[in-house]
């Protein structure tokens, strides 16, 4: 498919999104892939439905999030028109990052009433939920719904009469820190998604898909579409021949280090296997080969071009980042990296990659060195988020061993009456990706 | 499991006997609990077939179901058993205690393990929709036994509270022993562990306690074979006799089985005393008083709940009620571990252990030390800390210390230089209203201080609408609870 | 070398039986393959077909697990009731389940075969029905004999399902006494209940070959709350058919593990006439002991031979569970992990284990400081 087609499809789904929002009783859901130009929707809709006269309102999971929608929204809505103005509601613990203070036709205020002129206020669910208004919000605008807890979803939702729900579904699931079963088989199980609730009781709310992913390139798209979105495949928007990644200093002598970047630069995958043994969490060994293929693609002046860019974009740090399972790990990586005066790398767990984008990840492989799986280390959505970060090429370090470790894995998970079954399965996902890492495995010395 | 108490389970191998991994008990010992072993008929939801009742260990209380199949028997259970509980109950209700303050003790029930908790939710729900009168009349005591289990099972789930309490788990909260945790749900191995009887080792003891012909289980379900050699001829004889007509071949027949299963129960019984003395040698956390208190006041408001004529708990949570207890627990789950961390060395070792807090000693101190960008100079010592412990906790991060968990402290500087960490705090509150600090509020050159990166503070609950208010992405207000007929009359057999 | 699951395997899996009958399976029995997967004395056992719970017992370790007859005569009761009159309870709740609009149904008892217990003469009758021409009304077959490869080796499935089929689709029906109360059910026995559909629905599916399609969704049926009134819920078993399917395809490869076992062991009995184990026991338990197990607590869950592999494993740290071991570094031995804790082993601590012992060491002085505070109270 070239970048045309692509574009063409994906905007014709979104126009069918937008349309479609003229005639839904009560909202939309839209499950995006990883990249599949989430954020563009939300600002496309949100801008929409100022056009169309509502007042709307944006709800992400973070600050984080908030400040980046913001950034982007403020631009378009100043090229759409001039007087136009978004609210960014914060709270008292927040400062408003500078991107979001740049721009003039943003007033960001930490009391919703200061921001009654706004057509359009964004905010994070928690912020939104001490909001107390009669005003109702024709629309509210809901991102990152699939990490978004129901309980959350509750507390809010009085506040909109419509909803546009996106998201990614593949990604991890919210969680609570307190384990009962009190809840389970209830359709309104405050410890599941927001999505999951709201579907459970509107099933007239159509779910849509985005079609392409704007970030994965054609070697990674087909491979996390199949081990994570088995029922509703993707692909990517480019073409293999539009994506490369290349060094700008050539390898001396042979080490694996090296092979493993020019097979990733080559095929888009690496997996950098070290010698089989079991290992606490915080493998040394792993650890250092996580930072030194991190270290090495800096020093090796590695660059791409891409659709974005004729010119090769050097890979700067901020465009590489490790992914580990753990804290612990994420710290080991930091402080390898720091000795190796690699500065500016992101190195974060899964849970805190998600809705980030990388040229080149590294991951440290969660089932790594490990004597036995658990639910925690198996769990798709954590796999599905550290190998779907990339734009160019993904590094996966680990010990040998692991489809041994997923033969040997008892799977007698507890079965909740009346929860429907999620997929794709942790373990089997875990299967598949490691069936295709097979073919792309360099061995560490 | 940590790392912490993993390696006590490896020294309770080698030492022969389970190992402290707590050095303070986190839960209350109540002066006079209750101690409840229940036993129910294997394969059926919810049958009983017996319970060892009582608060004095020399006078237990053997409650039976002669026929736990007949309707009938078990309503005469669930009467004698609510007499005893009930009666418990209102030894800690007398009088009114006033607006806005407490009873001055709660009860405390205790079971052996998991099985038992599950048994009195189940007991719960099976009879506090009951009626006393209409077509299935039951006396006054079965559906108030009901709403009182079930409120100390909803209790259970709560982490602060210990009105409600299994033996297996309090106990494994402070003890590791050499077995695995699916060993540890064993009463009789587990105490084999923490107390063996003199000349034998952990595991010895353990390994005889497994035995169910030696040990019977501690329940709620019986050892099959003591059903098939025992139970099951007994029941039969029974039953027979009361076809017939033959009272005093029933009698005998009751008489036998109250033998029977009195010995099968009592060592159970006498485990649990044992539970309860070990767990009161141990002297309390600081915070157990305060969490006790908050245990009062729930019981305080069940009492008056019921006296109002409170309906009974709600077969399933509504969106609202579940949204909201969910918020609640976690709240309450955090609380916790902070103060557990607070109140046991041990504990906040474990943190230490992953970084979520750090000790060590303070290798320079500013106490004088003022801000005077602001209008105003403020009060802002600036300490630094040295430690071996890993350190997460990020720049601007808030800080708390035990010693002193209401100071709000903030990282500064974190420098790491080998083993070493370095780590710069500004504390922020608690050193009086004056430019220098209250003696001792600030902790001084040379002194050891431990700081993490969790609050012990109560967090006020969050707000969520009136169930009338329920949104349509969770349904929509779901319909008023009313107690129905059916409910009253809903089969148990 | 043989051909997987050829000849010479079967002579050595009978070998290991030493001239007994294969056990056998049921779905309980397949279920349990999927438990502990990486337990070459089990994968054993099991594709031998031994009587584990015999051999347990004559090795010295008996086995933990009995059924209380309360239990059998309560599922025995629930399941009557139901099959008592299919066409009334049984359809109601089938209709109602599946939302199908039948207004009557067959009933076929398929262990009905003229007395033959011969289950190569039932398993064609079954085989005979089911693939038959469909009848629109749907129809309910009871104990239909399935047949099942299980280590390269068909083994014949001893029925506990019912097959309900309607348009060309067959669903399983389970029947269990375990309660379902305000729509939840324990967990567990939930789990094995659909692991076993699911064996249920590979070999329908084996067994029905594209004649039909046989659903993914089970019918589970179970008491309802605290009465006898039977409830069914729908159980999607997908997740389940793809580990066993997994789970099947390596236990076909049999040979592997034979491949690791000297020729001359043997779980034989040697029982006489009359069934009474002869051979000698401590004989027995060093055959045992000559393959391979992979103990973990779990295993005192399901397993026959769980006291034997866990007396085996005492001083190792399996015997404490998986995330003691984890939280261990790793550590195989509990003396070793106790050595490097306190770090007074005199001898250097091996290259591997160093990054586990920096750990056990920092936490055994993190313990020790603790404990000493708490005496001292300096806090």
């Amino acid at each position: 498919m070239s970048i045309a087609e692509a574009a063409d499809r994906a905007r014709l789904a979104t126009e069918e999104i937008l349309a479609s929002m003229e005639s839904v009783p009560r909202g939309v859901v839209v499950d995006s892939p990883p990249g599949a130009g989430k954020s563009t929707l939300v600002v496309r809709a949100a801008t929409e439905l100022v056009r169309r006269g509502h007042r709307v309102m944006v709800i992400a999971q973070t600050n984080e999030q908030v400040d980046d929608l913001t950034d982007v929204l403020a631009g378009r809505l100043a090229d759409h028109d001039g007087d136009l103005r978004a609210g960014r509601l914060y709270s008292e613990s927040h400062r408003v990052g500078w991107r979001v203070e740049r721009h003039q036709n943003v007033v960001s205020a930490k009391s919703a009433g200061e921001l009654l002129d706004c057509r359009v206020v964004l905010s994070t669910a928690h912020k939104w939920a001490t909001v107390t208004s009669d005003e109702q919000w024709a629309w509210a605008i809901v991102d990152e719904a699939y990490q978004m807890r129901s309980d959350l979803l509750l507390r809010v939702a009085g506040l909109f009469g419509k909803a546009l729900f996106v998201g990614d579904p593949g990604q991890l699931d919210p969680f609570s820190v307190v384990e009962v079963d009190r809840w389970s088989g209830l359709s309104w199980d405050p410890t599941t998604s927001a999505v999951e609730v709201l579907l459970n009781h509107n099933d007239h709310v159509p779910v849509k898909r985005l079609p392409v992913s704007w970030r994965l390139p054609a070697s990674a798209a087909p491979v996390v579409s199949e081990a994570f979105y088995p029922f509703n495949p993707f692909t990517a928007a480019t073409s293999p021949q539009e994506r490369r990644l290349e060094f700008g200093a050539s390898a001396f002598g042979d080490n694996s280090v090296d092979r493993a970047l020019e097979l990733a630069a080559r095929s888009g995958w690496a997996l950098y296997e070290l010698p089989r043994a079991h290992k606490p969490r915080t493998d040394r060994e792993a650890v250092r080969a996580c930072a030194a293929l991190a270290a090495r693609l800096l020093e090796r002046a590695a660059r791409t071009v891409s659709e974005r860019s004729p010119d090769p974009l050097p890979v700067t740090p901020d465009r590489i980042a490790v992914g580990t399972a753990h804290r612990d790990q994420a710290t080991a990586v930091r402080a390898a990296l720091a000795e190796l005066g690699a500065e500016g790398v992101t190195v974060d767990t899964a849970n805190r990659l998600q809705g980030r984008e990388f040229d080149v990840t590294i991951v440290l492989h969660p089932l790594s060195g490990r004597r036995d799986a658990t639910a925690f280390h198996l769990e798709a959505g954590r796999l599905c988020v550290l190998t779907s970060r990339h734009r160019h090429a993904c590094v996966v370090v680990a010990r040998k061993g692991i489809p041994d470790l997923l033969d040997a894995h008892p799977s007698v998970e507890p079965v909740h009456l009346n929860v429907p079954v999620k997929f794709p399965d942790g373990w089997e996902a875990q299967q598949a990706i490691m069936a295709h890492l097979e073919r792309h495995r360099v061995a560490a010395p | 499991m940590t790392t912490l108490t993993s390696l006590a389970k490896v020294e309770a191998i080698a030492l022969d006997r389970a190992q402290l991994i707590r050095t303070v008990r986190h839960v209350h010992v109540s002066p006079r609990p209750l101690i409840f072993v229940p036993l129910q008929l294997a394969g059926e939801a919810c049958a009983p077939l017996a319970a060892m009742v009582g608060d004095d260990r020399d006078h237990e209380r053997l409650l039976i179901a002669y026929e736990p199949r007949d309707r009938t028997e078990r309503f005469r259970f669930a009467a004698g058993l609510g007499e005893v509980i009930l009666g418990y109950v209102d030894g800690y209700a007398a009088g009114d205690p006033g607006e806005g303050v407490p009873y001055p003790d709660a009860p405390q029930v205790w079971v052996p393990n998991a099985g038992g908790m599950k048994f009195a939710e189940l007991l719960g729900r099976s009879t506090r929709f009951r009626r006393t009168e209409g077509p299935h009349p039951v006396p006054a005591s079965v559906p108030l036994l009901g709403r009182w289990v079930t409120y100390l099972a909803e209790r259970a789930q709560h982490p602060l509270s210990s009105l409600f309490l299994s033996a297996t788990q309090a106990l494994t909260a402070h003890w590791a022993t050499g077995q695995s945790a699916t060993e540890d749900q064993n009463l009789a191995t587990l105490l084999a562990w923490i107390a063996p009887p003199p000349g034998q080792t952990g595991a010895q003891a353990a390994l005889l306690a497994e035995n169910p012909a030696r040990c019977p289980p501690a329940g709620p379900v019986t050892d099959p074979d003591f059903d098939r050699d025992v139970l099951e001829g007994l029941i039969k004889a029974i039953v027979a006799a009361r076809q017939s007509g033959d009272a005093a071949a029933r009698e005998r027949a009751q008489a036998l089985m109250a033998r029977e299963l009195h010995s099968v129960l009592k060592p159970t019984w006498d485990l649990m005393w044992q539970a309860v003395d070990l767990l009161r040698s141990l002297p309390p956390g600081d915070h157990v008083a305060e969490r006790w208190k908050t245990d009062r006041f729930s019981f305080t408001g069940y009492v008056r709940y019921l006296q109002e004529g409170g309906v009974p708990q709600a077969r399933r949570d509504a969106a609202v009620d579940a949204a909201r207890r969910l918020a609640r627990l976690e709240n309450e789950a955090q609380q916790l571990a902070a103060h557990m961390a607070y109140d046991d060395p041990l504990v906040m070792a474990e943190y230490r252990m992953t970084g979520d807090a750090f000790a060590g000693p303070v290798v320079r101190a500013e106490p004088d030390r003022l801000d005077e960008t602001g209008k105003r100079a403020r009060l802002r010592p600036w300490i630094t800390v040295e430690t071996t412990d890993d350190v997460l906790a990020e720049l601007g991060a808030d800080l708390r210390s035990p010693a002193r968990p209401a100071q709000q402290a903030r990282v500064i500087e974190v420098e790491r230089a080998g083993e070493r960490t370095r780590v710069t705090i500004e504390l922020q509150s608690g050193m009086g209203r004056k430019l220098v600090p209250e003696p001792g509020s600030v902790p001084g050159l040379g002194d050891v201080v431990c700081y993490t990166t969790f609050k012990a503070e109560f967090q006020p609950p969050p707000k969520f609408p009136d169930r009338e208010d329920t949104p349509w992405t969770h349904g929509g207000p779901p319909p008023e609870y009313v107690p129905r007929d059916e409910e009253a009359a809903e089969e148990w057999e | 070398m043989s051909s997987p699951g050829g000849a010479g395997t079967e002579r050595r899996l009978a070998w290991l039986r030493g001239g007994e009958l294969p056990q056998t399976h049921n779905a309980r029995t397949i279920a349990a393959l999927a438990s502990n997967p990486g337990c070459a004395r089990r994968a054993l056992l099991d594709a031998a077909a031994t009587r584990k719970q015999d051999i347990a017992e004559h090795a010295g370790y008996p086995v933990p697990f009995g059924m209380s007859p309360f239990a059998l005569s309560r599922g025995v009761v629930f399941e009557r009731q139901l099959k008592d009159d299919p066409g009334g309870l049984l359809l109601a709740l089938l209709r109602e389940t599946l939302n199908l609009d039948i207004a009557e149904v067959g009933f076929t008892d398929l262990n009905d075969v003229g007395g033959s217990p011969d289950l190569a003469v039932r398993h064609a009758r079954t085989k005979a029905v089911l693939t038959g021409r469909p009848d629109q009304r749907g129809t309910l077959f009871d104990h239909p004999l399935l047949r099942f490869r299980v280590g390269g080796r068909h083994a014949y499935l001893e029925p506990d399902l019912i097959a309900f089929r309607h348009d060309d689709t067959f669903h399983v029906v389970e029947i269990k006494s375990f309660a379902v109360i305000d729509g939840q059910a324990d967990p567990a026995k939930v789990a094995a209940a659909a692991i076993q559909s699911a064996v249920y629905v590979l070999a329908m599916r084996d067994l029905v070959g594209d004649t039909a399609t046989v659903h993914h969704e089970s019918v589970l049926i179970c008491p309802r709350d605290f009465a006898n009134t039977p409830l069914a819920t729908t159980l999607d078993v997908r997740k389940q058919l793809g580990v066993l399917e997994r789970q099947l395809s390596r236990i076909a490869g049999i040979d592997s593990v034979l491949a690791h076992v000297p020729a001359d062991v043997s779980f034989s009995l040697d029982a006489d006439e009359k069934g009474v184990p002869q051979r000698d026991p401590g004989d027995l338990l060093r055959d045992i002991k000559r393959v391979d197990a992979n103990y973990s607590p779990e295993c005192l869950a399901s397993c026959e031979l769980c006291y034997l592999c866990r007396d085996e494993a005492s001083g190792s740290t399996s015997v404490l569970g998986k995330s003691v071991r984890e939280e261990l570094g790793g550590i195989e031995s509990v003396p070793r992990a106790l050595k490097l804790a306190r770090g007074d082993d005199p001898l250097p601590v091996p290259e591997d284990l160093r990054e586990a012992a920096a750990i056990l060491r920092r936490a055994a002085s993190l313990r020790r400081d603790a404990l000493a505070a708490a005496r001292a109270e300096t806090w």
